[in-house]
């Protein structure tokens, strides 16, 4: 990473938790967990809290939904760790992968209803051009998809829009294959607590 | 439905007030991106419009003009979720616009 602090800053028990993590893993610490728990308080703890609700708080959307919208999210962001971390929970979530790569090859014609579709296409053209209008949420409601929804999808999509930057910025290692495996599993399991 | 209202009023307030390095007026240039001087204008607008295009340069830039680490990862952070709070809040607008015409339910006021 780019800064030294968010590598080796942390306090000695968190370096203690990141050993068990190691021993217990044999995975390096992934970049996202360093940053999150680099000085708490400021960031990393206001945060999961935020992304807990965003991601398994009540709505109308799944598991599954709302880490495809993430990972989709990500990939427009170009965060490369970020897609494929959330786009291996929305697999285990929906158990379908095919499903899962289908939509972020090509959201048009990939097998998921109409609704996540419409709200998904929102969420990409909010995300590219940091803008979205009345008729973009119009085309949405359109599709079936009730505002609390829609409020739903965008705190997902704030969620990402947060992260995806902490990722670039701070340049987080893309890491092994076996560890984007483990990755997804944990925040699957275990959630942003 | 989920409700994120008072966590985002949390963590925003964390950034700009929280215990830090970076001033409170530095913290809010950075949430609004706006006001900066260089070398920290070009990585703050990078950060905020496009976060894949910062490089080691643009942070060595920054440690080089005398910023400490700690107070580039408490800019970054504010920037990322001034941006994304930007984006968040353009969107609910939208939203809003588009319920008062098309007869959905109005949003209940945050």
């Amino acid at each position: 990473m780019r800064l030294a602090i968010l590598d080796s800053g942390h306090r000695v028990p968190m370096k203690g938790k990141f050993a068990v993590i190691r021993t217990v893993s044999r995975l390096p610490v992934p970049d996202a967990v360093k940053t999150n728990r680099y000085r708490p308080d400021f960031y990393g703890t206001p945060m999961g809290v935020l992304t807990q609700e965003a991601m398994r708080g009540p709505s109308a959307w799944s598991v599954g939904d709302r880490e495809l919208m993430g990972a989709s999210v990500s990939q427009i962001n170009k965060c490369e760790v970020c897609t494929k971390t959330h786009a291996g929970v929305a697999a285990l979530a929906y158990q379908d992968e095919a499903k899962v790569s289908a939509a972020l090859v090509d959201l048009e014609t990939a097998p998921i209803q109409e609704p996540l579709r419409a709200t998904m296409r929102m969420l990409r053209k909010l995300t590219r051009d940091h803008a979205v209008n009345a008729d973009d949420m119009r085309a949405v409601l359109a599709a079936g998809v009730s505002r609390e929804q829609i409020e739903d999808a965008l705190a997902v999509c704030f969620t990402f829009n947060v992260v995806d930057r902490m990722s670039r910025t701070f340049g987080w290692v893309v890491p092994s294959a076996k560890a984007f495996e483990a990755g997804s599993r944990f925040l699957f399991t275990r959630g942003y607590h | 439905m989920s409700d994120i209202t008072q966590a985002h009023k949390t963590l925003v307030a964390r950034a700009l007030d929280g215990d830090g390095r970076a001033s409170p007026a530095q913290r809010r240039a950075a949430f609004d991106n706006a006001g900066l001087a260089e070398p920290l204008r070009t990585l703050i607008d990078k950060v905020v419009k496009h976060a894949y295009t910062v490089t080691d340069e643009d942070i060595a830039s920054a440690k080089a003009a005398g910023l400490g680490e700690d107070h580039i990862f408490e800019l970054a952070v504010c920037a990322a979720i001034g941006q994304a709070t930007r984006q968040y809040d353009i969107a609910l607008a939208a939203l809003e616009a588009a319920t008062e015409r098309s007869g959905h339910a109005p949003r209940n006021p945050r």
